[in-house]
Order: structure tokens, then sequence, then C-alpha cells
């Protein structure tokens, strides 16, 4: 079958059962645009090529399938950088396809020409320039491949406008091959035993699960595991819901905003199991200090995550999802309630910190952010997706709403990147079109990605925005009062847009609430409509996230309340 | 803790943009490169890279999974201990003047190099060996005066067991 580039790149959309792409044109994909329209697959057109990337970054979490997305040569692909650099820093299995300049103008300075392979080199898993037609089916089954095997991350593939309209001889291909990668899904049988060793010799042993245990799709496993050993579980940001919020083995999130109890286990804990982890700072703190009377032993399907910035007893490398399994079958079976009367004292302890220093704030008369947070968990039953901006607002959403299921918490964690979660929340109702999907935004980030109404809008995509409207760049504004002697340096949002107005002005339902008794009202009629709203709630203006640990301290040096 | 140097040696894709992804590599991840040689080997769509570094244990542990990581690199070996044969090369343009020129021929005959351009005022010596090697010859030619200096880099390759 004699079929040309964008032709191809359809065909491929098709074997790789992509229903829906995110995207935005221009003259270099042209061509592949109307082979695009001729066909089934289906095209959320963005207003700004950033938010193609987080919306099908949003849609891969929400689906556990690989988020695709197409934009144009230059500032096109430009646009794309820090969408990417987000999921690369999550893990996030995408395709980027941009589109590139004929190949014989490449090197020419030519109109809307960029080197986007060089650009996107260091925050992809891997990258393509297409030289030729005959590379082209070969390239884009590789890029799916690798953008959802291992350690999954974003694949940009660079398409000249040439290739894409050259013709090929198409028929479909057989399974990718590549000699020089290959990732260890097996653990080592050798390695897991000593691990059920130290547990059954352990005294005060944590679970320290990651977003690896959700892109393995081993919730269930990890739950299964917890529940046979009674050890309890705190996971990083990215683990969110790889564990039943509502779990009383449950200890709640580690870190720099971590619970009281999650960071004093990480300290007084004699074995702590990680799984799916990077120990990155805002979790570890000081390194030196962190669970120094622990064995930390170490699951990661990446060798580079091990011992990178914590020294481990036993290093794991394999899938997550298989070596939950495998754990779990090595277990005795025991008597739960024997292991639980072991566990008791450790459990009572944690029982102690968790009673003494629960999260809490402080009710007033005005609307406080965690309030708003904590009734949109009880309004939806704790059912709803949940993407976040970033700053307090990302914070109040992680300790606040709790998560029971996994992909029903999607933040940009390891990039921290403002602008993230409106389009990842219309990403995430593409993929899931019968959930709620709420945005819980600040006012700060929610413009740097707001023409994304117009998307949700113009697509039928009824996403909710709550914006937790402080007023302030919130989270730096904190860092100032803490630790800059409150000079507020450039974070207030002394002009913000009127939110309402503007949700109306793109179409959309504008709702808005400035006392605490008109927080349920507002949240219950939002959520209800069936179109995109924001819901502006004017809270507390110097309102902080605790607990906290100043960067840099001992994890269980925190600030509370 | 202390830094040790070290020769990786890989094999990698014969394409445009793979010697970027590593050398990006030690650049964004703030590993040190002291040499680097590429070039084709018996198969012209690999290559190999022979990579010498200086770094503490972790970091060094660290360097060889990033490598390994990249799609585009096909095998890596530390081929740092006694178990490898290891040579740099050296074009070295030295000063000739008249009283120096039957002693230059004696130091070159003693380190087995050669000779390979003369001039009215200068010899290019190409010496092979390994490093200290090198470094002895260019300790001995500095009194005349070295005018110019190109090194590869060392090379590396497995022994072959018996
Ligand atoms: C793109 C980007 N620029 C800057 C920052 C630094 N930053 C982190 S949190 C924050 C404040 C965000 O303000 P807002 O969205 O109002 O959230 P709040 O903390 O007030 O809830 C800023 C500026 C960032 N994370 N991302
Ligand atoms: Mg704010």
């Amino acid at each position: 079958m004699k079929l040309n580039g964008s032709q191809i790149l359809i065909e491929v959309l098709k074997e790789e059962k992509v229903s829906t792409i995110f995207g935005f044109p221009g003259g270099a994909v042209i061509g592949i645009y109307d082979e695009l329209a001729k066909s089934e697959v289906e095209h959320v057109l963005v207003r700004h090529e950033q938010g193609a990337v987080h919306a099908a970054d949003g849609y891969a979490r929400a689906s556990g399938r690989v988020g695709v997305c197409l934009v144009t040569s230059g500032p096109g692909a430009t646009n794309t950088v820090t969408g990417i650099a987000s999921a690369f820093m999550d893990s996030i299995p995408l395709v980027v396809i941009s589109g590139q300049v004929p190949t014989n103008l490449i090197g020419n300075d030519a109109f809307q020409e960029v080197d986007i392979v060089g650009i996107t080199r260091p925050c992809t898993k891997h990258n393509y320039l297409v030289q030729h037609i005959n590379d082209l089916q070969r390239v884009l089954k590789e890029a799916f491949y690798l953008a959802r095997s291992g350690r999954p991350g974003p694949v940009l593939v660079d398409i000249p406008k040439d290739v894409a309209n050259d013709t090929f001889d198409f028929t479909p291909m057989e399974d990718i091959n590549l000699k020089s990668y290959n990732p260890t899904y097996q653990p080592n049988m050798w390695q897991l035993q000593k691990v059920i060793n130290l547990i059954e010799q352990a005294e005060r042993p944590i679970i320290f699960a990651g977003g690896g245990v959700i892109l393995s799709k081993a919730s269930g496993e990890l739950t299964e595991f917890a529940r046979k050993t009674q050890i309890p579980v705190t996971t990083s940001l990215m683990g969110l819901g790889a564990f039943p919020g509502s779990d009383p083995l449950w200890l709640g999130m580690i870190g720099m905003h971590g619970t009281y109890r999650a960071n004093m286990c990480t300290g007084h804990c004699d074995l702590m199991v990680s799984i799916g982890v990077r120990f990155d700072d805002r979790v570890t703190g000081k390194t030196d200090a962190f669970a120094a009377q622990a064995k930390i032993v170490h699951i990661d399907i990446d060798p580079t995550s091990i011992r990178k910035n914590i020294p481990v007893t036993i290093p794991i490398v394999g899938d997550c999802k298989i070596t939950l399994e495998r754990l779990s079958s090595l277990v005795k079976k025991s008597d739960p309630n024997h292991l639980k009367r072991r566990r008791q004292k450790w459990l009572d302890q944690i029982e102690e910190w968790k009673s003494t220093r629960p999260l809490a704030y402080k009710q007033e008369n005005i609307i406080k952010p965690q309030y708003v947070v904590e009734k949109l968990y009880q309004l939806t039953k704790g059912q709803a997706i949940i993407t976040t901006e970033v700053g307090q607002n990302q914070m109040w959403a992680a300790q606040y709403y709790h998560f029971d299921q996994p992909g029903h918490f999607i933040t940009s964690g390891g990039l921290g990147c403002m602008g993230f979660g409106l389009p990842a929340a219309i990403g995430a109702q593409v993929a899931c079109p019968d959930k709620l999907v709420v945005d819980v935004a600040g006012d700060g980030s929610i413009q740097m990605n707001i023409q994304e109404m117009a998307t949700a809008v113009q697509s039928c995509l009824p996403v909710k925005v709550v914006i937790l409207n402080n007023g302030y760049l919130g989270m730096v504004r904190q860092w100032q009062e803490l630790f800059y002697e409150k000079r507020y340096a450039c974070t207030s949002m002394d002009y913000a847009p009127d939110f309402v107005k503007l949700a109306e002005a793109y179409g959309a339902v504008g709702l808005r609430a400035t006392q605490p008794e008109e927080v349920e009202p507002v949240l219950s009629e939002g959520l209800s409509v069936p179109k995109p709203v924001i819901m502006d709630f004017v809270v507390a203006k110097e309102e902080n996230v605790y607990p906290m640990v100043p960067a840099g301290a001992p994890i269980t040096e925190m600030l509370l309340v | 803790m202390p830094e040790e140097k070290h020769i990786f040696s890989m094999l990698v894709d014969n394409q445009p943009g793979v010697l970027s992804r590593v050398s990006g590599l030690f650049s964004g991840r703030n590993f040190n490169i002291e040499s680097l040689v590429v070039a084709e080997t018996i198969d012209p769509l690999v290559s190999r890279i022979t990579i010498v570094t200086k770094a503490n244990k972790p970091v060094v542990e660290q360097i060889e999974k990033q490598l390994n990581k990249l799609i585009n690199v096909i095998k890596i070996r530390d081929l740092t201990g006694p178990e490898s044969v290891k040579r740099e090369m050296a074009l070295i343009c030295v000063r000739a003047k008249a009283e120096h020129r039957a002693e230059i021929l004696r130091i070159v005959d003693i380190f087995r190099c050669k000779v390979v351009d003369v001039g009215r005022r200068h010899y290019i010596i190409e010496v092979t060996g390994d490093e200290g090697k090198i470094s002895a010859l260019l300790n001995l030619l500095k009194p005349m005066g070295i005018k110019k200096l190109a090194r590869t880099g060392p090379l590396a390759l497995l022994r072959e067991p018996d």
C-alpha cells in the first residue's frame, strides 16, 4: 500500500489505538492535519502548544495510555518544551510529533526552523529527527514503544515537511526490537528473599511508595503487600492514590509538606521499603539525616534512580508490579493478628503522632483554602479526578483531598510547573468523559494557561476550576514570610482579572464565594453544571502550608501550625 | 570521597546526534570529561566511544548507569583495570635547534617513536603509548620547546582470554 508520510502517521496512530490527540496546526504540519481531518482520530484544538503537552500528560495519567500531541515547527515546537520537561520529570508516556522545515532547508535558518531535537535532548526519554520516509514508520513505532515501556517518558519525533509528503510502501510492522534497550522487569529473587528476611526482623518498618507504583499499575499489589505484612505506607506527592487514603495503614504524604507522622516515621523507622521512588530533595530534606536509623530497600525499574541520592541496603531493579507480586507471594502466611501484635508498639507510636499532630488549620471568619479542599472532598465523595496548579494550592489539594485510587491525583511533581492544572484537566476529561475533573488552582498559576478555557468550551469538556484566590503567589510569599522577613518582593497579584467575568467571556460558567458559608453552595452548584466552570474562592491571603520542612533541613524538623 | 580516573568504552549507534547525547549527559549532570575519542568500528552501523572521566565512586556508578540508559548506547564497559590495553597517541611539534637535533633523535629512538615531519627549525614526532610514556616524553622534550601538541586521549580494548 503506497502511503505518504502523513498517512503513515495516521496508520500508526490507529495501530497504537490512539483515539484522540492534542495539538495546534501550522505551516509545517498542514499536510498532516489534512490527513488527520479525514481520519477517525479525534483532535482537541488547544490555544497554546504548552497546553497540548500538558493535556496529553493529563490524558496519559488518567487513562494509563500514551498521550499524543501534534505541533508545527519553530515556535510550535519550542512552546512544547515546558510540557515535555514536566512529563519527563514525572516519567509520563507521551509521543510529541513536531513538524520541521523540509530536509533541504535544515540548517539554513529557514523560516520557522528550530533544532527541536537538540533543544529537547536532555528532557526527553529519546527523540528523533526523521531524515527519510523509509524510517518514518519504524521511528513512530519505536517512539510509542519507548514512551510506554521501562521507565516511561516523553519521546519527540520531528518530521520534516517533505518527509510527510513523500511516499512509502507501507505494510504493518512486526514487533519493535531495540538491541540497546532492554528494561529489566524481573527482579532478582535472591534480593527479594533478603527483603523478606529484613521484614521479618524489622520492628519499625514503613513502605515508601511513589509514582512508579502508579505507572506500573501496581496499586492493588502494593495494597495487598502492605496489608499482608501490616506495614504502614507513606507516598511521595507523585504516589498519592497508589495506596488507599482511607486505609488504617495510611500515613499520609512524606516530604517538605508531608504529614507529621509520615515524616516522623521516616526518622524513626528501622526498615524502609521504597518502591517506585527517586528520593527527590523535596522528599528527603537533608539526605544524611534521612531515614538514618533504617535499612533501605529500593525497588525501581530505572537503575539510575538507585543509589543516586541515598545509599541503599538492598537495591532491586525491576517492575514495581511484578516485584510486589513476588514479594507478597514470599511473605509467610502468618496470621495478620499476630503481625499486628508484633507491630503494635510501632503502630501505637504512629497513632500518637497522628492524634497529637494531625493536619490542621484554624477556622476563622474568612474562607480557609484548606476548608475549600475539604468540602470538595466531601461533596465529590473522593471520586473526582483532581489536577493541580503549583504552589500552596497544590499542597493543600495533596493534603486535604484523600485519594483511594491511582490516576486521580494529577500534578506536575518534579518540574512543579505552574499552568499545568487546567490543560491537564482537559486531557483527563477526554480520557474519562464520565468523571468529574477538577483543577485545584491558584490565582497566579491559573493565569499561565487560562487560554485553555476556550479549548474546554469548544471541545465541550466540562472541567471545573477551583481557584484558591489568595491574591498572592502564595507559596513564594510563604517563603518570603518565613525566610526573608516578610519582604514580599513581587509576589502580590495586586491586579487579577475578574475570574467570574472571565469565565463568562469564555462561554463558561463563573461563580464566586467570599464567605465561609458560601463555599458549599458554590461548590455544589459549580460541580453540578454540565459545562466548564470557574469557581473563584476568595480565601485568607496569608495562610501558610504546614507542616513545612525548610529546604535542606532534616525531614523530622518541621514547622507546624 | 576520593576521585578516581575511569575509562569507559562503549559501542553506540553510528548516527548523527549520538555524540551530543553523550557529551550533553556529562555537561547536564555535571560529570567531568578528561578525554573522549570516537570512531567507526568494523561494523559501519556502530561507533566506539572511549571516554575518560574522574569522579568519586558513587558518581562513577551514576555515570556508567546514565550512559547505559541512553537509547543509542549499545554496550558500555569500564576498562580502567589491568585486563585492558590502553594506548594514546600524540603528535608533538618540537623546536629543533642545531644543538638539540641529535638529542631529540636519541630520545625518539629510546621511546621508540617516529619523526614524521622534519623542518629546518622543527621536528614533528608521532608517539603512541600509555599515558605515562607520553607524559615522560613530553617532559624530556619540554626544555627544547614544544611548539604544538595534539593528543588523542586514551583508547582501550579488553584483552582477549587465551
Ligand atoms: C512556571 C513557573 N514559574 C514560577 C514558579 C515558582 N512558583 C512556585 S509556586 C508559585 C506561586 C504560585 O502562585 P499561585 O498559583 O497563586 O498559587 P498559591 O501558592 O498562591 O496557591 C511560584 C511563582 C513555578 N513553580 N512555575
Ligand atoms: Mg495564589
